[in-house]
């Protein structure tokens, strides 16, 4: 009697579940069209840059990931831009500030996919990915190299295959072997004792050298998970199986990010990320200089040389809406950073913009708490997340890993 | 089974089948009555006409792209020295607009181009068009959900 009242009640619950549609191992329609839309799979074809002519040149490519890896690239012969951008590492280096010449002040980013993004670094304060590339050949603190330098590096040694390329070199002959606007005030003064023309020349073999490592970059893509196989399955109404196959708590931990915890409201599509700026809280690292996010650097970006409206873009002005309307002086840009994509998330601590966080758990309980931010406002509010349901969140990032 | 038993097992059954029934009401009602998304009004104090609609397709988040308004008075004529402040965000996520959309060009008969919007998440997005011209100044808010 007992026995056969529980198998009814269970039967009865089972029954309405089911006609509500919604038992625990299902997704609802709307879940499942979200779910879709972060699959990997759903990523659109990487768009042309017509900024940079050369974006998708193999020979530029090729120049560009010898350049990326070449030690010749910095004052000191120690640094390329893979000492940080680690190949076998997501193209990061598991450090919470990133080490060239000296410590910066903030994490290294991975790089996979990034030719997708409208802005760089986590401020966003350059325009192309060709813009982005001067800016560490030039920092004290990373590659601290200076243009003539440079000019006259590809020329000693890629001479004949930068001309191949790009077009003829300057005549480099007379000029400082190493003046920039950014060296010691001696490199700064020989630069400015250049004529305008030379300068000019210079100028355009800097820019070529960013739209070498550019056209390289575009190369960097994510590699589909386990989550992207389990997405597929399920768009396509098949039961994951195998290596495409959820555990429960993972599921759950899907349910939440695109649900209840918001997650999905900025890591949203197949990239996990709006591509935008947001305060999120994240408290500063003491003894750092003062650091004010995407407000700090709309100024920078715009008055960059070699930013889409100045003269070294190829193509026209139209490719340059990003740039011509981007917002400007809003209050939410105060300590605003990029929304990183979460793809191999799991694998590369610590996180944020300068390495606050040393675990996955750690960032969990940071957006739960939605601590009030140093300057300006967070967008996050506070959640209620049980501990089963934050363990579930985290095992959820974790299937974008493997 | 005696016939207690018989009617407790039932009276089980009803209910659960009454929490179903409820469940599936409950969720596959309309969720709250959304927003207006009327792409055509009267501005706020009734000066002029104001429609709007994407210069090309349906905007896609995260796509940059442009929207063209059409602004004559109430009775039709075209109003052709229009200036505008775009504004708008998300009301739920109370944050603004990931742009600063401007209008661009005059493409005549009151229709303008509005470059640089972006919708940078999906959801509710609002966008408010303050309202230049010699008969005076008025606004006009649209929604959409993306
Ligand atoms: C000293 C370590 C270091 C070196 C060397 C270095 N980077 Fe970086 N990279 C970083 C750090 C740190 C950031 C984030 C900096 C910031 O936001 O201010 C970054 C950001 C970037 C970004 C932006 C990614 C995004 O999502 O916006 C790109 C692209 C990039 N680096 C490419 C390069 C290239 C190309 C070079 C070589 C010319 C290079 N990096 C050299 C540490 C380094
Ligand atoms: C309002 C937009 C927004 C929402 C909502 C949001 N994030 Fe983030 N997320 C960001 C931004 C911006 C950063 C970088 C912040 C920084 O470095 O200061 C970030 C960073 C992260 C990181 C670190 C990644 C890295 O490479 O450093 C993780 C992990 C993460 N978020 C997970 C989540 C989870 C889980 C949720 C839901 C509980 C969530 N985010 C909700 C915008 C958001
Ligand atoms: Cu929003």
């Amino acid at each position: 009697m007992k026995g056969r009242l529980l198998t009814k009640l269970i039967a009865a619950a089972a029954l309405a579940a089911a006609m509500a549609g919604c038992s625990d191992a299902d997704f609802t329609d709307a879940e499942k069209r979200t779910i879709a839309s972060m699959a990997l799979s759903a990523l659109a074809p990487l768009p042309a840059d017509p900024t940079n002519r050369f974006a998708d040149n193999p020979g530029a490519a090729a120049l560009g990931a010898t350049l990326f890896f070449d030690t010749g690239m910095s004052r000191d012969g120690n640094v390329a831009c893979g000492t940080c951008h680690k190949i076998d590492r997501q193209f990061q280096d598991d450090l919470p500030r990133g080490i060239g010449v000296a410590q910066t002040n903030r994490r290294t980013m991975p790089l996979a996919g990034v030719a997708r993004d409208p802005f760089f670094f986590w401020d966003g304060r350059r325009d192309s990915l060709w813009s982005q590339a001067l800016v560490p050949l030039e920092n004290p603190l990373e590659h601290a190299g200076t243009r003539t330098s440079y000019a006259h590096y590809i020329k000693r040694r890629f001479g004949e295959r930068y001309e191949r390329i790009f077009r003829p070199l300057p005549d480099l002959d007379g000029l400082p072997t190493s003046a920039g606007p950014f060296g010691t005030p001696a490199e700064q003064a020989a630069w400015r004792a250049m004529t305008v023309q030379q300068r000019d020349g210079v100028d355009l073999v800097f820019a070529d050298i960013g739209k070498a490592m550019a056209a390289f970059e575009r190369s960097l893509v994510h590699a589909p998970t386990r989550f992207d196989r389990f997405a597929d399955a399920l768009a396509k109404g098949t039961a994951p199986a195998g290596d495409a196959v959820l555990s429960e708590e993972e599921e759950a931990g899907l349910r939440l990010f695109i649900g209840k915890a918001n997650c999905s409201t900025c890591h949203t599509g197949p990239r996990f990320t709006d591509n935008h700026f947001h305060n999120t809280g994240v408290p500063p690292v003491a003894g750092l200089p003062v650091d004010r996010g995407r407000i700090a650097v709309v100024d920078e970006v715009r008055a960059d040389p070699f930013n889409c409206l100045g003269k070294f873009r190829d193509g026209g002005e139209e490719a340059c809406g990003e740039l011509r309307f981007m917002q400007k002086s809003s209050p939410e840009l105060v300590r605003a950073y990029k929304t990183p994509s979460l793809r191999g998330v799991a694998d590369r601590p610590p996180y944020m913009h300068a390495g606050q966080f040393a675990t996955l758990e750690q960032v969990v309980d940071h957006y739960v708490r939605a601590q009030a931010s140093v300057e300006g406002e967070t967008e996050i509010h506070p959640l209620q997340l049980s501990d089963r349901e934050r363990a579930a969140l985290v095992a959820f990032l974790k299937t974008l890993s493997d | 089974m005696g016939s207690t038993g018989r009617m407790v097992v039932g009276a089980f059954g009803l209910v659960a089948l009454a929490v179903g029934f409820l469940a599936v009401v409950f969720l596959t009602a309309p969720a709250a009555p959304g927003p207006d998304l009327a792409r055509a009004k009267t501005s706020v104090k009734g000066l002029y006409s104001v429609a709007i609609a994407p210069e090309t397709s349906e905007p896609r988040q995260g796509d940059l792209h442009s929207w063209i308004v059409t602004v004559t008075t109430r009775q039709g004529t075209p109003v052709d020295n229009a200036s505008f402040t775009i504004g708008g965000g998300m009301p739920e996520h109370a944050h603004g607009l990931p742009t600063s959309p401007e209008a661009t060009a005059y493409l005549g008969d009151g229709r303008y181009r509005i470059e640089g919007m972006k919708f940078s998440m999906t959801g509710w997005w609002q966008l408010k068009f303050g309202i230049t011209a010699p008969v005076g100044a008025d606004e006009a808010t649209f929604n959409l959900v993306l």
